[in-house]
């Protein structure tokens, strides 16, 4: 019978399984989110960077051959492939992904209490961790495809082009581009979701998050130079994913405040976010 | 009959005050009204139902699944429309209730395909790929109807469905709720504060007032009741017409102005009173049921839950 003619009935069907449901969110934030042609540029642009590694790696590589062509037989390559190397990938990357995050983020969950969705996501056999993984997840699968997932790749490139004894030697690397990529993603999506659940409204929520970046890294400066203390660097989130970037990738760099402390503010931000997003979260809001 | 939803001394607090008090019933109809005065925890009750508050003391089943501890049952059995405007921005209806559909466990096939019967059942097939934003507040009812509708529920929890509905779009939403009761497949609780929205489609009601039951009425019983009511207006009847009424079994009151009050006894039918008329030659010019409508029970729920009030005031 055709769709139209049919009246209600119940459904005897075959159901998903429901740990799998956390995955219908991301589906269909992609279809939305991918029908920007904006969106999709700047997601394609993100791969630039890590063509442009890729090249500098086989160019590294290859400087044997190189040398030869222009006469510099002997000289060692101008491109050494190390921690110091791959940090800088992370330097170029994370930023785009906290351009990607901004244009993102904000919306993932403001809509939904703007418009009082979740109530409807929370009727049904769909709880409040499973909603912010399935959020979440939209940021961290985009995200990776343009930080970690490329930067593996770039590392398993050199093992093969380097040979040899490259890889067990350097295999911290490979950790610090994971754990070092993770941790960006993981902070900078908790708290583009926090702050999207707190003010409700996408636009305000957006420029909440380049606040807490930019203005809060100047905000942390002045509090170092009027008291005279060096913990105002606590709140520059840049400078603090900095000092563990290093410390992830064995460089010995010497900073103002110590890696410990930056470990903390940032489980101290995680914390926060999630305090907030159970908070603000709630299928009925009451008013008291 | 199997209990729909049984509620055991169900009470619970929000914001430090107590909404709900020791609500204590079983209900099994396959329409259940809940009706109240605004403020008197109708929606409260539902959002209960759903797991949204816990229960600060005692506890409520759906289909024998606990509130407490069997929620998820409860919510894979349950289609929810709540009353306030609920849609996910910059999405399609049908893609909505696609969405919908698979959260509550449909694949994205099936889903799909009940996104757009459920649309077509509550008559935005037409409408089904414009986006939610673009709809007047009547589309935006159907809309949650239809995402309520679409995984197939088992009881269907409708809180103020007419809410904003212009005359036309309730009687549409109340033929929608009828046929869905027809169907035989699921039960429904209308939560409204609309005695006529009510008395259009429950079996069952329940009169809630200040968080507590003040009232359970089956309506199907009541109806049945009121068919052996009936009120006469006369000319020439006397003692002898009512005392040969009376000789049929069935009890009987002149209120004056020639009007009798009567109550059927079992076996008397209407013609036997026009036989008795007949023979009495005594003129019935009017006959009614005794139409005991919803209104008047609400009214009287609401005048005992007063009485009672006034009684404690007097004590104190």
């Amino acid at each position: 019978m055709a769709v139209y003619k049919r009246s209600y009935r119940g459904y005897a069907g075959p159901l998903t399984e429901e740990w799998s449901r956390f995955a219908i969110i991301p589906r269909y934030a992609y279809r939305g989110l991918f029908q920007s042609k904006i969106m999709t540029a700047f997601f394609v642009l993100c791969f630039v960077a890590p063509l442009v590694f890729l090249f500098l790696i086989y160019f590294a590589n290859s400087w044997g051959r190189i040398a030869a062509i222009i006469n510099e037989r002997g000289s060692a390559s101008p491109i050494g492939i190390n921690g110091e190397f791959f940090i800088a990938y992370l330097g170029f990357q994370c930023p785009l992904a906290f351009i990607l995050t901004a244009f993102i983020g904000p919306g993932l969950i403001s809509g939904d209490l703007a418009n009082r969705a979740l109530t409807l996501y929370l009727a049904r056999p769909f709880s409040r961790t499973e909603y912010v993984i399935g959020k979440m997840s939209v940021l961290l699968v985009l995200l990776s495809l343009i930080t970690w997932v490329p930067g593996l790749i770039l590392f398993s490139v050199q093992a093969a082009l380097a040979g040899g004894g490259w890889l067990s030697q350097n295999l911290w690397i490979a950790w610090g581009i994971f754990a070092g990529s993770w941790i960006w993603i993981l902070v900078i999506s908790l708290l583009a979701l926090a702050l999207s659940a707190w003010v409700k409204w996408r636009i305000a929520a957006g420029a909440l998050l380049l606040a807490i970046f930019f203005v809060a890294a100047g905000f942390g400066e002045a509090i170092n130079a009027v008291l005279d203390v060096r913990w105002g660097k606590l709140i520059n989130l840049g400078y603090v994913f900095t000092i563990i970037w290093h410390s992830l990738f064995r460089l010995r760099d010497s900073f103002e405040i110590s890696p410990a402390s930056a470990w903390v503010m940032l489980a101290l931000i995680c914390g926060a976010c999630l305090a907030l997003l159970s908070r603000k979260l709630r299928a009925i809001e009451v008013v008291r | 009959m199997n209990s729909v939803i049984e509620l055991e001394g169900l009470a619970i607090d929000l914001g430090g005050r107590r909404i709900l008090d020791d609500l204590r019933c079983t209900l099994s109809a396959r329409t259940i009204g809940l009706l109240g005065p605004n403020g008197a925890g109708k929606s409260t009750l539902i959002n209960a139902l759903l797991g949204f508050h816990k229960p600060a003391a005692g506890t409520a089943r759906i289909f024998g699944h606990d509130v407490r501890s069997g929620i998820r049952q409860i919510r894979n059995l349950t289609g929810y429309m709540p009353e306030n405007d609920a849609f996910v921005a910059r999405m399609s209806a049908v893609s909505y209730v696609q969405l919908m559909g698979e959260l509550s466990g449909l694949p994205p096939e099936a889903a799909l395909e009940r996104a757009h019967e459920a649309l077509f059942h509550v008559g935005l097939g037409e409408a089904r790929y414009r986006q939610l934003g673009t709809y007047s507040l009547g589309m935006r009812q159907l809309a949650k109807l239809a995402q309520a509708i679409a995984h197939g529920p088992k009881l269907l929890i409708l809180d103020e469905p007419t809410n904003g509905l212009d005359p036309p779009a309730r009687q549409r939403m109340i033929r929608l709720i009828s046929e869905m009761r027809e169907s035989g497949d699921l039960h429904i609780i209308l939560c409204s504060h609309l005695l006529r929205d009510v008395e259009e489609t429950c079996e069952e009601v329940l009169i809630l007032k200040q968080g507590r039951i003040v009232h359970y009425a089956n309506l199907e019983e009541e109806r049945r009741a009121n068919r052996k009511f009936i009120e006469m207006e006369t000319v020439g009847a006397n003692g002898t017409f009512t005392g040969d009424i009376e000789k049929l079994g069935c009890a009987c009151a002149v209120t004056g102005n020639n009007r009798i009050k009567l109550v059927l006894s079992e076996g008397v039918a209407i013609r036997d009173l026009y036989r008795v008329a007949a023979d009495r030659n005594v003129q019935i010019r009017r006959l009614n049921y005794r139409r005991d409508s919803l209104e008047d029970i609400f009214l009287k729920a609401m005048e005992s839950e007063l009485a009672v009030k006034g009684n404690a005031n007097g004590r104190l």
